[in-house]
């Protein structure tokens, strides 16, 4: 297809990267193909394109040589292509008129012992990368204003941690809680281990910090009830007693904890002799009674099993914290541990398991095929490692069950347009990379809503959070990169909302018009991964700098 | 890495090491000894033209030792800076012997053999030690033979194995079967400088070496002197070729370790070294056998652990994932001693709880998971900065505070601070850059007050 512009002038700069390019590809051969492909007005080979010699050619040829377009086929976009776009610019030449070729990573590494079909390869690619780069036309960064307000959800301990770091930068904070008091289940916890601190203590302190500060506003008993919009510009309902608040917020933190599994059918829990560790907490707050003398406890109680295949991450450590202070209360007291794996990972859990033992916690192995089975006063086991069934006495039974999804988790994240995994936590980013970002910009994750974790870890992460959300907030504004998706042809797109579904990013609606329901983009949620575009049956939608054209003039020209 | 590189607020001071830290929370001067490269920073491009033609050849620590690198080097080739570096202790030129290769070959006139050391001063609001941790050494628990049977490896060296830019090219080549095919290739060089020798000899006499040995054994030509010297040359041929075809033959049946152990708790979970877990190096093993799986499909992997701690998101899945497509068996149990076995097979001695037996099983590879240990240097950066460090010389934090040190204003994250996975130093170096930048918040409200 040809351009609308008549004349297209593109300049080729082809780099040796020392031998980089050059000691595995024949570059004379190259420089001389460049030449003879169509609108390319001027062609260079490099030493380095990168070097500071390389960018001035690169300007002084846009300038004399009226170049219109720049190609440079040299390493990865990843690294350079910022620099060659700020060089076109620099020469007055729009910065998205410039195409990289990658014949480093793509032709001379990967086939070093193949110089004839590594060149081959190249002329290809930079025959693509020029008819592609004849079509490009000019684009222009996107800038949107980020509201100076964070959204924190859920005044755990992740949630308040975020809560004031935000607020101690100087940043209004609001968080909503949907309970009555701010702490979260550590209002429900009587010692945090492994250092054993008073749990109300640690939570007193940090509610009164956040009830003080002045950047702090605190809704209880209210939930969001609609987030519109997208990073740097949500606009929020939270439903409280008093009615509806309409709030503008630039980022959010979900910080809305996990809920622990209530053993319902599960070795006979009754809340009474048969009980959970959260219950147990509550009765070593108010002190054990005289009479438990055997305690039995059973890990991964509801856990690692068919239906939550997870392991739960802290109730191991949970168990051991409980059972050394029922030691400590009641000294002459039998403590059994039935474990599949004890899970103490690093140094103060496993330092603390050690200390149990000598304290003489008993633990017991036993298999999930033959799980223990409790019955009144006494629970039998097969003790793996006796090979043999054993019986113990049982005066309460505490079952360590796992953390898991907060009711309602999935309603937020239909709400905030993020997405929760298949055992109903929150996903982030990415697991390793960006455990504390979702993938829609501008929103965050903390704590156990993103995967049970322990009071180090619920710190560590809201801290975290609050330090990823800051950074939007502390620019001021999003740039974005205009290589986002476009409604190139508004009457073909029939309003069906396919895009909008698939849409990972949250960056699609639809919208009543005159012409009826159109789909609308949000420039600044749109990461231009092309979702929309390549599943639009209508070509309706197209993305920046890979449209339709561009991309089939790449292919035309490869299949020449 | 790549974003580090290129972020216009970030200031990189690669390859310099902390002298001295003065001050206070707001207001650290430090000074930082830039370590002299040999290489000019801001003329380098990294383009790599130096190490392809420098002469000397020095052990690439990189690949723990497994493969060659050059004098003048990157640490890895995607690594950032990509400045090259010349290492003093093994560069033909910084030792005083004539060279200068990397300078005549460098286009960008990059190499300054008269750098030296240069010392930077900075003033900061804020720290963050981020100093990482090191591999155990487990030549220390000398029933495991680390060292002394060759297919005994760690989990790192096990991972450059597996890497696609390894020593190997991702081929589980094993150790043994490396250095025998080493040596075959030493000795082919000099078997074909012998050959040369006698070759000259062969045509001289025009008959064939073996013809004129046998003859010569029998006690014929025993006066020619020229005869002799073919004879003495010849003996010295066989002496190189007899060995190298033995060894060749041998190598012939060499295949990709097939049969893996994977030995969890060196050095951690041990009253002798480390009493604490290391955290991550169930999931590494799981994840290299895994890999392993996926290079060849018939390798079966062995994991010998007390507990497997699968306690990250998506963890336990995976873990039964390995099982169920991955040919991986868990066995708890601590293995007692690693015997070297035939065809340099190592042979696992250890207890299977399960069944209540000492048992042993011959595999190709055992794989060590080595403890997390706390980086050398430690105590003196520990010293300079003023903080504490905890009873495994890990540095000191509070479970309520997990990455503050106990001096305002100085910050860790990472296994500096205790072992960890990736998810968890990554968060944990967003919650270190939150504390710093608190600060520094802090300092501007100071300053603000000071001027109103």
């Amino acid at each position: 297809m040809p351009n609308k512009e008549d004349n297209i002038r593109i300049g080729v700069f082809v780099c040796h990267c020392g031998s980089n390019i050059a000691g595995y590809l024949n570059m004379e051969e190259l420089g001389a193909y460049v030449e003879t492909l169509p609108h390319v007005a001027f062609a260079k080979r490099n030493l380095y394109t990168c070097s500071e010699g390389g960018i001035n050619e690169i300007k002084k040829a846009i300038k004399e040589q009226n170049l219109n377009r720049v190609v440079v086929a040299s390493c990865t976009p990843r690294t350079h292509e910022p620099l060659f776009r700020s060089s076109c610019a620099e020469a007055g030449l729009n910065p998205y008129l410039f195409e990289m070729v990658n014949i480093r990573d793509q032709c001379s590494w990967v086939h070093m012992q193949q110089k004839d079909d590594g060149t081959a390869k190249a002329k290809d690619l930079i025959r693509m990368g020029v008819a592609k780069a004849a079509l490009l036309e000019p684009q222009v960064p996107i800038i949107s204003e980020v509201a100076q307000r964070a959204l924190v959800i859920g005044a755990g301990i992740a949630g308040m941690t975020s809560t004031l770091a935000l607020a101690n930068r100087g940043y209004e904070v609001v968080l909503v809680e949907r309970g009555e008091r701010l702490g979260g289940m550590l209002n429900q916890l009587n010692k945090l281990g492994p250092t054993m601190a008073d749990a109300s203590a640690f939570a007193d302190e940090k509610v009164k910090a956040i009830t003080a500060h002045p950047k702090i506003t605190v809704f209880t008993k209210a939930r969001v009830t609609e987030a519109q919009g997208f990073i740097g510009k949500y606009k929020v309902d939270i439903e409280t007693e008093s009615g509806v608040k309409k709030i503008d917020i630039g980022v959010i933190i979900v910080a809305t904890g996990g809920r622990l599994l209530v053993p319902e059918g599960l070795y006979n829990y009754d809340g009474k002799k048969v009980i959970t560790q959260l219950e147990a907490e509550t009765l070593l707050k108010q002190g054990l009674d005289k009479g438990v003398n055997n305690v039995v406890m059973i890990q991964c109680a509801g856990g690692r099993t068919k239906e939550r295949p997870y392991c739960s991450r802290i109730c191991c450590q949970t168990a051991v914290k409980n059972a050394m202070l029922i030691k400590e209360q009641n000294p002459q007291a039998r403590v059994s541990i039935l474990y599949r794996d004890m899970q103490m990972y690093g140094v103060e859990n496993e330092e603390m398991f050690r200390d149990s033992k000598a304290k003489g916690i008993r633990y017991i192995k036993y298999e999930p095929e033959d799980p223990p089975q409790v019955s009144d006063g006494k629970v039998s086991v097969y003790h793996s490692l006796l090979g043999r069934k054993i019986d113990l006495a049982a005066d309460l039974v505490v079952l360590s069950t796992p953390i898991v999804s907060q009711d309602g988790a999935e309603a937020t994240s239909q709400l905030l347009r993020v997405p929760i995994d298949d055992n109903g936590f929150f996903l982030e980013g990415h697991v390793k990379l960006r455990p504390l970002d979702f993938a829609t910009d501008g929103v965050f994750l903390a704590g156990s809503a993103r995967f049970p974790a322990n009071i180090r870890e619920a710190v560590a992460q809201g801290l975290g959070a609050a330090s990823r959300a800051s950074i939007p907030l502390s620019k001021g504004s999003v740039v974005v990169e205009p290589i986002i998706s476009i409604l190139a042809n508004e009457d073909a797109c029939r309003g069906c909302g396919l895009c909008v579904a698939l849409c990972p990013y949250g960056a699609l609606e639809i919208k009543k018009t005159d012409k009826g329901r159109k789909v609308h983009i949000i420039d600044v949620a749109c990461k231009g991964c092309g979702v929309c575009a390549s599943t639009c049956y209508q070509h309706a939608l197209s993305v920046n700098s890979f449209t339709d054209d561009q991309i089939n003039a790449q292919i035309n020209a490869f299949l020449e | 890495m790549l974003d580090v590189g290129r972020h216009p607020n970030i200031d990189l001071l690669a390859y310099s090491e902390i002298e001295k830290v003065e001050g206070e929370a707001g207001n650290f001067k430090i000074t930082v000894r830039r370590k002299a490269r040999y290489v000019e920073e801001d003329k380098c491009t990294g383009c790599g033209a130096c190490k392809e033609k420098c002469p000397t050849i020095v052990p690439d620590a990189f690949n723990e030792g497994l493969g060659e690198r050059k004098a003048i080097y990157s640490w890895f080739a995607q690594g950032i800076p990509s400045t090259h570096t010349i290492d003093s202790n093994y560069c033909r030129q910084l030792q005083g012997k004539k060279c200068g290769v990397c300078a005549k070959t460098c286009q960008a006139g990059a190499i300054n053999f008269e750098q030296k050391d240069r010392i930077v001063e900075l003033t900061v609001g804020a720290i963050i030690v981020a100093a990482g941790y090191d591999v155990f050494d487990p030549v220390k628990i000398p029933e495991y033979r680390y060292k002394k049977i060759p297919n005994v490896v760690t989990a790192i060296e096990f991972e450059r194995l597996l890497s696609a830019s390894g020593p190997t090219a991702g081929h589980l080549d094993r150790p043994s079967d490396r250095a025998i095919e080493a040596e075959i290739e030493a000795l082919e060089k000099k078997a074909a400088k012998s050959q040369k020798l006698v070759a000259k000899f062969e045509e001289q006499f025009n008959q064939s070496s073996a013809d004129f040995y046998a003859k010569f054994q029998k006690g014929e030509y025993k006066d020619d002197e020229e005869r002799n010297k073919w004879a003495e040359k010849y003996k010295e041929h066989l002496t190189i070729v007899e060995p190298l075809e033995v060894m060749k033959k041998k190598a012939e049946g060499f295949t990709a370790a097939k049969r893996l152990a994977f030995i969890q708790c060196v050095g951690s979970r041990d009253f002798r070294f480390y009493p604490f877990c290391s955290g991550y190096c169930c999931m590494h093993s799981i994840k290299e056998a895994i890999i392993a799986h996926e290079h060849g499909p018939d390798t079966t992997s062995t994991i010998f652990g007390m507990d497997i701690r699968a306690i990250g998101k998506g963890f336990e899945e995976y873990k039964i994932r390995g099982g169920n497509h991955s040919n991986i068996s868990y066995v708890r149990g601590r293995v007692a001693e690693i015997q070297d076995g035939p065809e340099n097979n190592p042979i696992v001695v250890y207890e299977d709880t399960k069944e209540r037996m000492v048992k042993s099983q011959e595999f190709d590879m055992v794989i060590l998971a080595t403890a997390c240990a706390p980086t050398k240097g430690i105590y003196e950066l520990a010293d300079k900065l003023g903080i504490e460090l905890d009873a495994y010389d890990f540095i000191k934090t509070s479970p309520l505070s997990p990455v503050d040190t106990s001096k305002p204003g100085i910050f860790v994250c990472g296994c500096a601070g205790a072992p960890m996975d990736v998810p968890e130093s990554v968060a944990q170096a967003s919650s270190a850059a939150e504390r710093a930048a608190e600060v520094a918040f802090e300092g501007d409200v100071r300053k603000e007050k000071a001027v109103a």
